[in-house]
C-alpha cells in the first residue's frame, strides 16, 4: 500500500496560475490516498479538479512532423481510439500504482483481458497450467479455445504444487490460479507459487479479482502478471465493467500492442466511473472484508448451514496460509445448506429481501446466487461434482450494507 | 434497516423491464402516454423523470422526509424554497450563510419586496428577537460557515412554529448520515448535494426534503413550473454517491477530528473551531445532535497575517486550494482572500473572517498524510513546524 507515484503532470496542462504547485512524484502515501490521487494530474486541464471524459475516437496531430515525432516516440500522446484514450491511461496509472505494478492494461471486461493476454504470450504448440477451482468461463475459454489454436491446458487440482511441477514441461509458458478462488475461496501459496515457475523458468499468472490489492498484492511476491475483473471491487458499484492486466512494462508491451489490435479497449464514459469508483476503495473494501467475515461466521454458527468457505475462518483448509498473507479475506461467502436439495436450496435464496438474485459481486449492493443453477445448470452431474458444485451451494457476494442488515435478512431467510 | 442498507437500496429498486440492479439513466424528455387525456406515470421530463425520481425516494427515505425534490443546484433548491413567499413576507436567516443564499436574500428576494433580517443562528433568542408578525420563514445553516457554528435546531423550530413561520435548514455541512434536521422540526431540509451527497466533486445538483406532505406538493408546484430540475446523469451520480455517503462520511469526520487536534496541539495555530472539540462553544450541542461525527469542515487561524496564510493555502500538495467542499479530494482555502473577498474589513471583523482564517474540507485521503501535509504547509511559510 505504500506504493503510489501519486501524480504525473497532464502533457497538456497550461498553468494558468501565477503560482506552480508541484505535485508529489514517487511519493510514498497511504492505499486511501493512492486510491483519490494516484495516476492522476495535479493539475488538469481547465484546472478541473476531476478528470474530463474524453470522447474522442481519434486524435488530431498539429503537422506531420508531429505525426513522425510521434511515430519515433519522441512524443507520448493519443493518436487513434482503439489504441488508448486518455481517461483509460489515468485509471491504468491508478490500478498500478494499487498494484504495485509498474504498467497495467486495462480491457473491455475481466475476461477480454485474460484472453488479450494469452493470446499475446502464447503460440501453437505452448502449454499452460492451471488450478482447476476457477471461474467457469475462463476454464471454457483454455480448454476449447486455446485448443483449437494448439495450445494445451493441464488442469490441476488446486493447491497440489507437486501435480503442476509434474505437468511442466518444455513446451509450458504460464502457470495460472485464481487466489482466492471462485467459488471455494482456496488461497495459493503465494511464494511456493513464485518459487516454482522461476525454478522452471515458466511464467505466473494470478487472477486476483476476488483479492483486490486491498487484501494482498501478488506482484510484490514476484508473480508475473496480475489480473483482476475490475467490473467486481474496482469499480464496486455493479454499473460498468472492465478488466485489467498488471505487470512489467517490458513484459506487457507485446501486450498491449495486441490490444490495439483485437480492439478489447474500454470506453471512456466507463473509465470514469472506473476512475470515480476507486476512489473509495479503500473505504468499500474495508466494509467489504468485515462483512464477509462477520457473516461467514455467523453461518458457520447456524444450524441450517453444513458448511461455510471463506478464508477468514479456521474451519477452511486455507486459512492459514490467508492469515498470513492477505489483509482481509473479501466480501464472497460459498456456503452449503444441511440436508437440501437444489430446490430447498433455491427457496432460502428466493427468501431473501436484501440480497438481489444476479452472478457477478464486488459491489455495493449484495448478491446471492446458487452456482448449481446460474452457472452449471447445462453441466452434467459427474461434470459437477468434479468441480465442487454442490447442489446444495448458496454464492453470497456481500456488498457494503449494515452487517447487522445482512444478518437479519439471512437470518429470517434461512428459517424459511 | 439501518442508514447504509438504505442508502444502497431504497430508490434502488431492480429496473422491472430488465432486472438491471442500477438503475438506468433515462435520457428521455417525454413519454409516450396510454391515451389522450390519460397520464402514465411521467409524462415530459420537467415534471418527472425515473432516474431523478428514483434519486428522491433515497434521499426522501435517508432525511425522513415525506418527499424531496432535486434540482440543478443547491441555489436553485434555497431558490424554490424562496418561491413560497410573496411581498410583504419577512424571512429571519442566520448571519453567517453561505454567500449565495446572502445575495440570492438580499439582490433577488428582496426585487419581490420580501424583507429579510439576519441574525446569529447559534443564539436561538437572537432569532426570536428577529422575528415579525410577518416572518414567513427562518433560514439557518446545520453547520454555520467558516466558524463551524451549531444552532439549536429544536429551539429554533418552536419559535418559527409559534410566530407561524416555516423552518429551512441547509445541511449541507451535515449531511443525513450524521444530523437529520427534520427529525429535529425543522421543515425544510436544504442540500447542495454538490458536497457530501454527491461526494465526488463531478455533479451539480440540490435538495429540498419535508416532512410535511403538503409543503412538498407546494415546492413541486414551484419547481415544476419553474423548472431547475435536475438532469438524468447528475442523478445517476448523485444516487451513486449517496451509496457511499455514510461510509465517507464516517471516514472523513474520523479524519476531521484527528486534524482539528492536530492543530490544537500546533505551536503555530492560535484558534481551531471545529464542533467536534471540547474548546468549540457549541460543543455540548454538537454532540446532542451529531453524537460521535461532527462533519469534516473545520477552520484554523495560524500565528501570520494575510501573505503568510496565503502561503499556506498555496503551499499544500495534497489539499487543492479551491472553494466547494464535501469531496473524496481535501481541499484548502483562504476565506479572507477567497470565498470572503467582498465584504469589507467591518463586515469581516464582524463575522469573524480574519486574515489568518483557514479553512479546510477534509476527504478521503489516509489522514497521516493529510497531517503530513498541513505540517509542511506551515512549515513553507515560514512558520516553526510542531
Amino acid at each position: 500500500m505504500e506504493n503510489a507515484t501519486i501524480v504525473e503532470k497532464h502533457p497538456d496542462a497550461q498553468p494558468t496560475g501565477t503560482e506552480t504547485r508541484p505535485g508529489l512524484v514517487s511519493q510514498r502515501a497511504g492505499l486511501s490516498t493512492t486510491s483519490v490521487h494516484a495516476g492522476e494530474a495535479r493539475r488538469k486541464p481547465s484546472d478541473a479538479i476531476t478528470d474530463s471524459i474524453c470522447c474522442s475516437s481519434t486524435f488530431t496531430f498539429e503537422s506531420t512532423q508531429s505525426i513522425i515525432d510521434y511515430i519515433e516516440q519522441k512524443q507520448d500522446r493519443e493518436e487513434y481510439g482503439r489504441y488508448g484514450n486518455p481517461n483509460e491511461k489515468v485509471v491504468e496509472r491508478k490500478l498500478a500504482a494499487l498494484d504495485s505494478a509498474e504498467e497495467a492494461i486495462i480491457y473491455s471486461s475481466g475476461m477480454a483481458a485474460i484472453v488479450g493476454l494469452l493470446m499475446a504470450k502464447l503460440s501453437a504448440g505452448d502449454e499452460i497450467v492451471i488450478f482447476d477451482q476457477c471461474y467457469h468461463r475462463s476454464r471454457e475459454f483454455c480448454s476449447k479455445h486455446l485448443s483449437r489454436f494448439g495450445i494445451v491446458t493441464h488442469q490441476i487440482a488446486t493447491g497440489d504444487f507437486q501435480a503442476m511441477d509434474n505437468a511442466i514441461n518444455s513446451r509450458t509458458k504460464l502457470l495460472i490460479s485464481e487466489s482466492p478462488t471462485n467459488p471455494h475461496l482456496s488461497v495459493i501459496d503465494l511464494e511456493q507459487f513464485v518459487a516454482l515457475g522461476r525454478s522452471r523458468k515458466v511464467e505466473t499468472l494470478i487472477d486476483a479479482t476476488l483479492a483486490t490489492p486491498y487484501n494482498i498484492r501478488p506482484i510484490e511476491y514476484g508473480v508475473d502478471y496480475v489480473w483482476h475483473s475490475a467490473t467486481k471491487y474496482m469499480g464496486g458499484h455493479n454499473d460498468l465493467l472492465a478488466g485489467v492486466i498488471c505487470g512489467s512494462r517490458e513484459k506487457l508491451t507485446e501486450v498491449r500492442k495486441l490490444r490495439g489490435i483485437l480492439g478489447g479497449i474500454n470506453s471512456p464514459h466507463n473509465m470514469y466511473l472506473l476512475e470515480r469508483g476507486l476512489k473509495t476503495f479503500a473505504l468499500r473494501m474495508a466494509r467489504h472484508n468485515e462483512n464477509g467475515q462477520r457473516i461467514a461466521e455467523f453461518l458457520e454458527r447456524h444450524p441450517r448451514v453444513e458448511k461455510v468457505y471463506y478464508p477468514g475462518l479456521k474451519s477452511h483448509p486455507s486459512h492459514e496460509i490467508a492469515k498470513r498473507t492477505m489483509k482481509g479475506f473479501g466480501g464472497l461467502i460459498t456456503f452449503l445448506v444441511r440436508d437440501a436439495d437444489w430446490k430447498q436450496t433455491a427457496a432460502i435464496i428466493d427468501a431473501c429481501s436484501i440480497p438481489k438474485i444476479a452472478p457477478s459481486l464486488g459491489g455495493v449492493e449484495s448478491l446471492i446466487e446458487q452456482p448449481f443453477v446460474m452457472s452449471y445448470f447445462d453441466y452434467s452431474p459427474e461434470d459437477r461434482k468434479r468441480f465442487g458444485i454442490a447442489d446444495n451451494m448458496i454464492r453470497m457476494a456481500c456488498g457494503i450494507e449494515d452487517t447487522e442488515d445482512l444478518i437479519a435478512d439471512l437470518k429470517q431467510a434461512l428459517s424459511v | 434497516m439501518k442508514f447504509r442498507t438504505r442508502a444502497i437500496h431504497v430508490g434502488n429498486e431492480p429496473d422491472p423491464a430488465t432486472g438491471a440492479v442500477v438503475t438506468p439513466i433515462h435520457l428521455a424528455t417525454t413519454f409516450i402516454q396510454p391515451g389522450a387525456g390519460v397520464w402514465g406515470q411521467f409524462d415530459y421530463a420537467r415534471s418527472g423523470s425515473p432516474t431523478r425520481s428514483a434519486v428522491e425516494r433515497t434521499v426522501a427515505d435517508l432525511e425522513g422526509a415525506s418527499g424531496a425534490l432535486a434540482f440543478s443546484s443547491g441555489m436553485a433548491a434555497t431558490h424554490c424554497a424562496t418561491m413560497l413567499h410573496k411581498s410583504g413576507d419577512h424571512i429571519v436567516a442566520g448571519c453567517d450563510i453561505y454567500g449565495g443564499t446572502f445575495r440570492l436574500l438580499h439582490k433577488i428576494c428582496n426585487r419581490s419586496g420580501i424583507e429579510v433580517t439576519l441574525a446569529p443562528a447559534d443564539d436561538a433568542m437572537q432569532i426570536q428577537a428577529a422575528m415579525k408578525p410577518n416572518t414567513k420563514m427562518v433560514w439557518i445553516e446545520s453547520i454555520g460557515n467558516p466558524r463551524m457554528t451549531v444552532p439549536d435546531i429544536p429551539a429554533i423550530a418552536e419559535m418559527a412554529h409559534r410566530g407561524g413561520a416555516l423552518l429551512g435548514v441547509d445541511s449541507t455541512f451535515a449531511p443525513p448520515s450524521i444530523l437529520r434536521p427534520l427529525e429535529l422540526g425543522a421543515d425544510i431540509v436544504m442540500h447542495s448535494a454538490t458536497k457530501y451527497l454527491g461526494g465526488h466533486s463531478d455533479c451539480l445538483a440540490g435538495i429540498l426534503a419535508t416532512r410535511d406532505l403538503e409543503l412538498h406538493k407546494e415546492l413541486y408546484f414551484i419547481q415544476n413550473a419553474t423548472g431547475a430540475v435536475l438532469g438524468a446523469l447528475e442523478s445517476f451520480l448523485l444516487q451513486r454517491g449517496i451509496k457511499t455517503l455514510e461510509l465517507r462520511m464516517r471516514e472523513q469526520c474520523k479524519s476531521a477530528l484527528k486534524i482539528a487536534q492536530w492543530l490544537e496541539g500546533h505551536p503555530q495555530v492560535t484558534c481551531v473551531l471545529y464542533p467536534g472539540l471540547a474548546s468549540h462553544s457549541n460543543h455540548e450541542r454538537a454532540k446532542q445532535f451529531m453524537g460521535d461525527q461532527f462533519g469534516a469542515m473545520l477552520s484554523f487561524e495560524i500565528d501570520g497575517d494575510l501573505a503568510k496564510t496565503k502561503v499556506v493555502c498555496q503551499s499544500t500538495k495534497l489539499f487543492g486550494l479551491a472553494v466547494s467542499l464535501g469531496a473524496v479530494e481535501s481541499l484548502i482555502a483562504q476565506p479572507a482572500s477567497m470565498s470572503h473577498a467582498s465584504y469589507d474589513a467591518a463586515a469581516k471583523a464582524k463575522y469573524g473572517i480574519t486574515d489568518s482564517l483557514i479553512r479546510i474540507s477534509v476527504g478521503l485521503e489516509d489522514v497521516d498524510d493529510l497531517i503530513a501535509d498541513l505540517d509542511q504547509a506551515i512549515v513553507a511559510a515560514g512558520l516553526n513546524s510542531k
